[in-house]
């Protein structure tokens, strides 16, 4: 398997560290009803086809990346940066 | 003068098989320099140096700026300014410094690396894995690399490196 | 029997090599099997299940048969394929599965009792009475089972793993490969053709085809210098493409060394990983037999070895040579056996319209029978027109049709289609993205079509890359059709065999649908066809062909069994290459190294880490005693260790303390310049991630530890944070572990020596930083503790580490103190209840561990919502205490603790131990663990109870911190 990562361009998998469900990326707030925290934290959809999981480029330049695949056709959709791109000099 | 003596990381003399030599450089001079958001050209502008896309490397004279990552270069060759709009930290103590070159560089690097390096030209750099090591590597023409790994993991950089070095040479070594 | 004139053999350098112990003669440039053949050696192993003799079936890796064991001086390797294997001077193979010997193997009777071996035999059999199952079936079987042995020691080969990168891989260099090889290198796109074989050609090589004007392997020897001057090409050899995984990555085994004498450093594998852009499957077909009574007689091959045998290493497997067969393929090989003088006896083909063929007589309409002749072939049986006669026969050539060599295209859960015109199945366009399928692979078994398909498929997948390939010249070549009728098994009575590797008969299969087993892979798994090392490559499509039969559908609805990586097999050497000894992980060693070992510190693996486990001293016959002695040490003067393994992350930015506030459940931004707090660090889900102390070294400039273990998951779970929710904020972190080297010194005379070795007194408050100059060279001094006595902890630029330890260690000495390890820091911090990975081990909340308190009100961090959910907090939790026993006795982590008087079973558990040791300090043992409402039961006894290692003891339960629980020692 290979990603491409948006910094360092295409890579094997290895330098990749999985992490589960982009959900992660949706934090409620520090207000939100428990119920909120629990879908957060617990809940996650097993899907065949189209699903978002995080990966972290560990052995890169350590991005963390919201990849969006197939976990049936094994296609790779999109790779992002969670953080945007820093290429032009990170966020203002 | 410190009264304390400076060790390098290894201190072994050269390593050559099948022409191609691995080596230990001298203690390195390295910053690391992580500009804060928006500020790159403005790092670049007071370094004198453009900060660097990923996988990519500038010099002026003997300083050279090496992507490291992500909002993330090294300063090699010359000490930063006071004052950048950016984290400063010397990193010089926590890497070794490899130089690996001759005809076989590429080969030895194609055991250990996943990335294609066969025309990798001046300029370019890439954050990758020296097998299950962290790299900073950095391409110094015709088939001759500097590789920057953590300096405590350097004596299973060197096995390794060595390792492959020394099958290859075997591999070469044969008539059909 | 070798033939003058024929094979591409090197007649000038004979090669010896022994068999079974037996010296024998071949030249360079044969295989172990043809060196066998050349020898008339006929028998060559032990089928698995019923021991029957077997000869060499094939000449490729495909072979069922010709399994052998290669001893060498380092290593021995079970089920090498004779027909892969190359002869080399000296080389020693063993035959398999046979005892006492190859002709005369005990075991034999198994096939006398055959009618009570069939399918599911060992299912049906082994099943009572039950207790029989682990003392005797079991270790029966397993002796009975197996083919090749395994030497019993460490493989001390070399082996290698490595990457490779191209635009276009293209696997296979038969006629197909090579075209689309020429086709792309041409155009100076970067090409990788790899070849199974020691030479480039495939069946070119084999058969006495023409191309051009030009014998086939003449044509092969120019194409092949063209693409040697081409350095856009590599030519890999010897390398076997075994599977096709996921954007273009490829798995392939090269055979570097195995086919020389070893010699030192020279892999014997080299496992590659080619990543490639586009990809073009050339690898040809594969032939299959035709089940009938007693087919795997030695001397019964497939009809295309013979020829391959015949042209590449100038050997025929017998005299007067009959072939069997259905489709047209069978005239070439009988032309190409007669051109060399060989006598073909007959040709039998069940189809009434068989073509003839001048010189040899054609039975049509006709079929094997049966074959005679137990080591190895005399006559066989033939019936045509109702009638049967014998033939006298030492060699059949048998040809059930082809098979395309699909197997990679199924890698990615790729399914074949069946076509009833070749009577076999083809591989469907776009099962493995990015590659082609041409020629034999694709069902074109024309030399020009195969030519002129591994040309376009080459074009084809350079336009995909945006490439023009000029046209190429295709040569002239054969172009007959491909005429098949398909024939399975031949009826009879006997038994007539389908997979000969793993011993599975044309009844195996019928039985199996007789009892239910009328899917392919039940089919499959009941009878074990095709799960041989050879994958049943030569066997599956007939055996399936037969379960459809016996089920009564098509074949098409019957379906295959699913390919799977490898193709071939790989040794888990070659996969694990570099990996073993100093090769198995990464190590990573202190500036401190050297000086322990010359102490005579035994190194504790912490990680990746090596950190000594105590310094022993003269006199000292056990570990307990020095880390009881470096305990006293520092309660009573003063100790040195190394700490540099602990994460030392740097944060700088002016919204570096709001970053920390957000990570860290307490207060950060508050803390003035100058000084150290201790923070906690919860996951999202409340629980703990890491503890450690963070010190404030200027207004806009922090330093964070973390604990050894968790250095990479703070960093990464940092990374997260600040790029999912506040990638803006004007913050920047990096790692420092390995800029600093760091040295605790604890102890009531820690000030003397921290003054000694910088030249003044510390003038420093507990969980205060300052810079310091030592001995010359800019440092940080923090005042921190992990021992519960004044500690202070002295960094400095990591080159400078080792000449700071030694100097350290010469002053502390003086004053009659010196170096404690691991196990004497482990002691006195469990003496004070501080926390390690032992106790926040992903289970514990703030709360467990009686730090709810830190996490502050005043503001959100990571884990905040999370901690305060119901079922982290409260009585039901298990809460961290301290463990004394109420008698001498040695307490063990992973105890469970028990209420008095319950009975001992899981529901009644209430508790569990996370750390122990003796404490030289109080006179006891000591533990910390969790226990169920802790916190209110200090005082209580309750029962610590290890089954596996016999611990049965009451212990008081008490405050986690034992030794100076008002901290007044660490504040002096």
């Amino acid at each position: 398997m290979r990603l491409t990562c948006p910094l360092c361009g295409p890579r094997d998998r290895r330098e990749f560290y999985y992490s589960g469900a982009a959900v992660a990326l949706d934090r409620p707030g520090a207000e939100a009803p428990p119920e909120a925290w629990d879908d957060h934290l617990h809940n996650r959809d097993n899907p065949a086809g189209v699903t978002q999981d995080l990966w972290y480029h560990e052995q890169g330049c350590c991005s963390w990346l919201k990849v969006t695949r197939n976990t049936v056709t094994h296609e790779i959709l999109a790779v992002e940066t969670v953080g945007g791109d820093s290429t032009a000099g990170g966020v203002a | 003068m410190p009264d304390l003596i400076a060790k390098p990381a290894l201190g072994l003399p050269p390593l050559t098989h099948a022409g191609t030599t691995l080596a230990e450089a001298a203690l390195p001079q390295i910053t690391a320099i992580a500009p804060f958001p928006g500020q790159s050209a403005a790092v670049g502008t007071a370094l004198g140096l453009t900060f660097p896309a990923p996988n990519c490397v500038t010099e002026a004279g003997e300083a050279r700026l090496v992507w490291a990552g992500r909002d993330l270069a090294f300063l090699l060759g010359k000490a930063a300014p006071e004052g950048l709009p950016a984290a400063v930290t010397d990193q010089s103590d926590g890497w070794v410094a490899l130089t690996l070159s001759g005809p076989q560089a590429v080969q030895v690097l194609a055991r250990l690396v996943p990335l294609d390096l066969r025309d990798m030209p001046r300029g370019q750099a890439a954050r990758t894995a020296l097998n299950h090591l962290p790299l900073v590597l950095i391409a110094e023409g015709e088939g001759a690399f500097t590789l920057l790994t953590f300096r405590s993991m350097a004596r299973t950089a060197w096995h390794e490196i060595g390792e492959a070095m020394e099958k290859l040479a075997a591999r070469a070594a044969l008539t059909p | 029997m070798r033939i003058d004139g024929k094979g591409r053999i090197d007649r000038t350098r004979p090669v010896t090599f022994t068999f079974d112990g037996r010296a024998y003669a071949g030249y360079k440039g044969d295989t172990l099997a043809s060196a066998l053949i050349a020898n008339d050696v006929r028998v060559v192993g032990r089928s698995f299940k019923y021991h029957r003799p077997r000869g060499i079936l094939t000449a490729g890796s495909e072979e069922p048969n010709a399994l052998v064991e290669i001893v060498g001086p380092a290593n021995q390797t079970p089920n090498t394929r004779a027909t892969v294997q190359e002869l080399f001077e000296g080389l020693e193979a063993r035959s398999q599965n046979r005892w006492p010997s190859l002709r005369f193997d005990a075991l034999e009777v198994n096939d006398l009792a055959a009618p009570f071996l069939s399918a599911g035999f060992y299912y049906k059999t082994f099943m009572w009475p039950r207790r029989f199952w682990e003392g005797v079936y079991e270790p029966l079987i397993r002796r009975a089972a197996g083919l090749g042995s395994l030497s019993g020691r460490h493989d001390a080969g070399v082996y290698e793993k490595a990457w490779a990168h191209c635009d276009l891989l293209v696997i296979g260099a038969g006629p197909a490969g090579l075209m689309a090889a020429l086709t792309a290198a041409r155009v100076g796109a970067d090409v990788i053709l790899a070849d199974e074989s020691s030479e480039p050609g495939g069946r070119l090589l084999s058969d006495a085809a023409e191309i051009g004007d030009q014998p086939a392997a003449d044509w092969v020897a120019t194409v092949l210098a063209e693409l040697a001057s081409l350095p856009n090409l590599r030519l890999m050899t010897r390398t076997t493409v075994t599977g096709a995984y996921d954007d273009g990555t490829f798995g392939a085994l090269e055979r570097v060394g195995l086919h020389r004498r070893p010699r030192p450093n020279l892999p014997r594998e080299c496992f590659w990983r080619i990543v490639a852009k586009r990809s073009v499957l050339t690898a040809g077909a594969l032939e299959r037999h035709i089940a009938f009574e007693d087919n795997d007689r030695p001397g019964v091959m497939l009809a295309s070895a013979l020829p391959a045998y015949m042209n590449r290493y100038g050997v025929v497997p017998g005299q007067r040579v009959t072939l069997f067969g259905n489709n047209d393929g069978l005239r070439g090989v009988a032309r190409s056996l007669m051109a060399a003088g060989v006598t073909v006896a007959a040709i039998i083909d069940p189809r009434e319209d068989a073509p003839e063929e001048p010189g040899v007589t054609v039975h049509k309409g006709a079929q094997v029978v049966r074959a005679r002749g137990r080591m190895g072939l005399r006559e066989i049986t033939v019936r045509s027109g109702g009638r049967e006669f014998r033939l006298e026969t030492d060699c059949l050539g048998v040809s059930g049709g082809w098979n395309p060599t699909l197997h990679l295209t199924c890698h990615l859960n790729g399914r074949p289609r069946w076509s009833d015109e070749l009577a076999a199945f083809v591989p469907v366009e776009g099962a493995v993205p990015g590659m082609l399928v041409a020629g034999a692979a694709n069902g074109t078994f024309s030399n020009h079509g195969c030519l002129a398909a591994g040309a376009e498929a080459a074009r084809a997948s350079l336009a995909a890359l945006g490439r023009v390939a000029g046209a190429v010249d295709l040569p002239q070549a054969e172009d007959a059709p491909y005429r098949i009728a398909p024939l399975w098994a031949v009826p009879g009575k006997g038994r007539a065999w389908l997979d000969f590797a793993n011993d599975v008969t044309v009844k195996d299969v019928g039985l199996a649908a007789q009892e239910g087993f009328r899917s392919v892979e039940h089919m499959k798994r009941y009878t074990t066809q095709g799960m041989a090392p050879d994958q049943g490559k030569t066997s599956n499509v007939a055996a399936l062909a037969v379960l459809a039969d016996a089920t009564g559908q098509a074949i098409a609805q019957t379906g295959t069994t699913t390919f799977r990586p490898p193709y071939t097999p790989v040794s888990i050497a070659a996969m694990g290459a570099g990996g073993r000894g100093e090769g198995f992980a990464p190590q990573r060693f202190l500036t401190s190294d050297q000086a322990s070992r010359d102490r005579g510190a035994p190194m504790i693996e912490a990680g990746l880490w090596y950190r000594p486990g105590y310094f022993p001293k003269p006199g000292e016959t056990t570990w307990r005693e020095a880390c009881d002695r470096e305990v006293r040490m520092v309660r009573t003067a003063v100790g040195v260790t190394d700490v540099s393994t602990l994460g030392k992350i740097d944060i700088q930015g002016p919204d570096a303390g709001r970053f920390l506030d957000f990570v860290y459940t307490n207060m950060f931004s508050t803390l003035p310049v100058g000084k150290v707090r201790y923070g906690l660090m919860l996951r999202e889900d409340g629980h703990v991630l890491d503890d450690g102390t963070c010190a404030r070294l200027g207004p806009d400039h922090w330093l964070m530890t973390t604990t050894t273990a968790a250095a990479g998951l703070v960093m990464r779970h940092l990374d997260f944070v600040h790029q999912a929710f506040c990638a803006a904020w004007q913050v920047r972190f990096v790692s420092v572990t390995e800029s600093w080297a760091q040295f605790a010194v604890a102890g009531p005379l820690a000030r003397d020596l921290v003054a000694s070795a910088l030249g003044h007194a510390p003038d420093l408050p507990f969980m205060g930083c300052v810079p310091v100059t030592v001995q010359g060279v800019a440092g940080r001094l923090f005042r921190i503790s992990f021992s519960g006595e004044e500690g202070y902890e002295l960094a400095v630029p990591t080159r400078y580490g080792e000449a700071l330890f030694r100097d350290l260690t010469a002053r502390a000495e003086t004053m009659g103190g010196g170096l404690y390890g691991m196990e004497a820091l482990n002691v006195l911090r469990i003496e004070k209840g501080f926390i390690t990975h032992a106790e926040i081990h992903g289970r514990t909340t703030a709360f467990d561990i009686g730090m709810e308190k830190m996490i502050s009100g005043k503001k959100d961090c990571i884990g905040k919502a999370a901690a305060a959910r119901p079922g982290l907090l409260g009585a039901a939790r298990e809460q961290m205490v301290g463990l004394v026993p109420l008698t001498d006795t040695v307490l063990t982590a992973g105890a469970h603790l028990f209420a008095q008087g319950v009975e001992l079973t899981r529901d009644h558990a209430a508790g569990y131990v996370t750390s122990v040791g003796y404490s030289p300090t109080l006179h006891s043992h000591l533990a910390l663990g969790f226990l169920q409402n802790g916190r209110a039961r200090h005082g209580e006894t309750v029962r610590l109870v290890d089954r596996l290692r016999g611990v049965d003891v009451l212990c008081r339960v008490s405050d986690p911190v034992f030794h100076d629980p008002k901290g007044e020692k660490l504040r002096a």
